[in-house]
């Protein structure tokens, strides 16, 4: 179905052929809109404009325009973006763009995709602070010079966004698989000197949907906005976990940590 | 479903297989330099455990190292998972050690 806006755009102005994709996972199609293009337009601004002009129907997700939330990543002809901070006339070839939900996640209407899975995934990657002291003891100092501190400090702009999670071919492939984000956010939490569970996250990052499966193929960090490098967290991770291993060699050939049931 | 115990095993196999690679393309190319025949390769090697070692180790480590690189692309690209992917990555693994094991046996037993 192709829609034109006709009461909200001027006919001399220069406009986009958008597809959106409508509907739900096993239900659904593209539909076409004619959107007037204009001058620092952002992807985002394209979708709303849509909402707002031809369609109220259109279900989408976003919330701060800035490049912060990480609430409106989507699929832009076939890329995953931040579109919030997508201009249009970058992403726009010979006039089309196409703008689909996150790829890897379940889509539960529209351009809205379910997170749950990803934001699961956090969780069993023991992506959560392990408290090494009570609010009653003293602060204790944190080098920012230390190499540790360092490795921390690389990963945690990350705005969870899952545009790594989308961009991942492993993913794709292995639906246990923790995915960069998760991976990442353990190897944060593991260089984290105020982080008192490591063996915890180790094993958690050790099973059979662990970092071990990352196959370095980088889009990861070709795709995130924020300029990360999941995948050499990853990398961290993976020498981390060998080293591990071989201090107790036996117990680890005999899959005697947690989750190795692989 | 590849976790760290199969990580290891795989990187580990690796690690036997390099040296025994560049040791069997080093010594098939110095062999033939002047010309070799079958029954003289065979003359060299049946009866000797040094070349049953050799190839036997390799072929240890191939039969691992192989299967769990297959079930990874089995299980990403074919969907296979659970049980069905262990019998085939035990499948693999026996297969190679098998044929591997008899051609050693063949080219280094009197």
């Amino acid at each position: 179905m192709r829609h034109d806006g006709e009461a909200v755009t001027d006919r001399a102005e220069p406009s986009i052929m958008v597809s959106v994709w409508r509907g739900d996972e096993a239900n659904g199609a593209y539909e076409e809109f004619a959107v007037p293009a204009r001058e620092s337009q952002t992807v985002l601004d394209i979708v709303s404009w849509i909402q707002q002009y031809v369609d109220p129907t259109l279900t989408y997700r976003f919330a701060c325009r800035v490049g912060m939330c990480g609430s409106c990543a989507m699929m832009v002809n076939d890329s995953p973006r931040w579109t919030c901070r997508t201009h249009a006339s970058k992403a726009v070839k010979d006039g089309r763009l196409k703008i689909a939900p996150l790829r890897n996640l379940p889509v539960v209407k529209d351009l809205v995709t379910d997170m749950d899975p990803f934001f699961d995934k956090w969780v069993e990657a023991e992506g959560r602070h392990h408290a090494s002291a009570t609010r009653h003891d003293p602060i204790v100092a944190i080098d920012p010079q230390s190499a540790e501190r360092i490795e921390a400090n690389s990963g945690i702009e990350c705005i969870n966004c899952a545009v790594c999670y989308a961009a991942c071919d492993t993913v794709a492939g292995n639906d246990d698989y923790l995915g960069p984000a998760a991976l990442q956010r353990a190897w944060t939490l593991y260089n984290d000197a105020k982080d008192a569970d490591k063996t915890t996250i180790i094993d958690a990052v050790s099973g059979k949907g662990g970092c071990h499966n990352c196959h370095s193929m980088g889009s990861c960090a070709h795709y995130c906005p924020n300029e990360l490098n999941p995948m050499r967290a990853i990398a961290g991770l993976k020498k981390a976990t060998a080293s591990s291993s071989l201090k107790s060699p036996l117990r680890s050939l005999l899959g005697l940590a947690s989750g190795n049931e692989g | 479903m590849l976790d760290l115990r199969l990580y290891m095993l795989q990187r580990l196999t690796a690690l036997v297989m390099a040296p025994l690679t560049i040791g069997h393309i080093a010594v098939m190319i110095y062999a033939v330099q002047g010309g070799l025949t079958a029954t003289e390769i065979l003359g060299r090697t049946q009866g000797s455990f040094g070349w049953l070692l050799f190839y036997g180790t390799f072929v240890v480590a191939v039969s691992i190292h192989a299967a769990i690189g297959l079930r990874v692309v089995t299980h990403e690209w074919l969907g296979l998972s659970g049980r069905s992917l262990a019998v085939f990555s035990w499948l693999v693994c026996i297969g190679l050690l098998v044929m591997g094991g008899r051609a050693v046996l063949a080219v280094t037993m009197l």
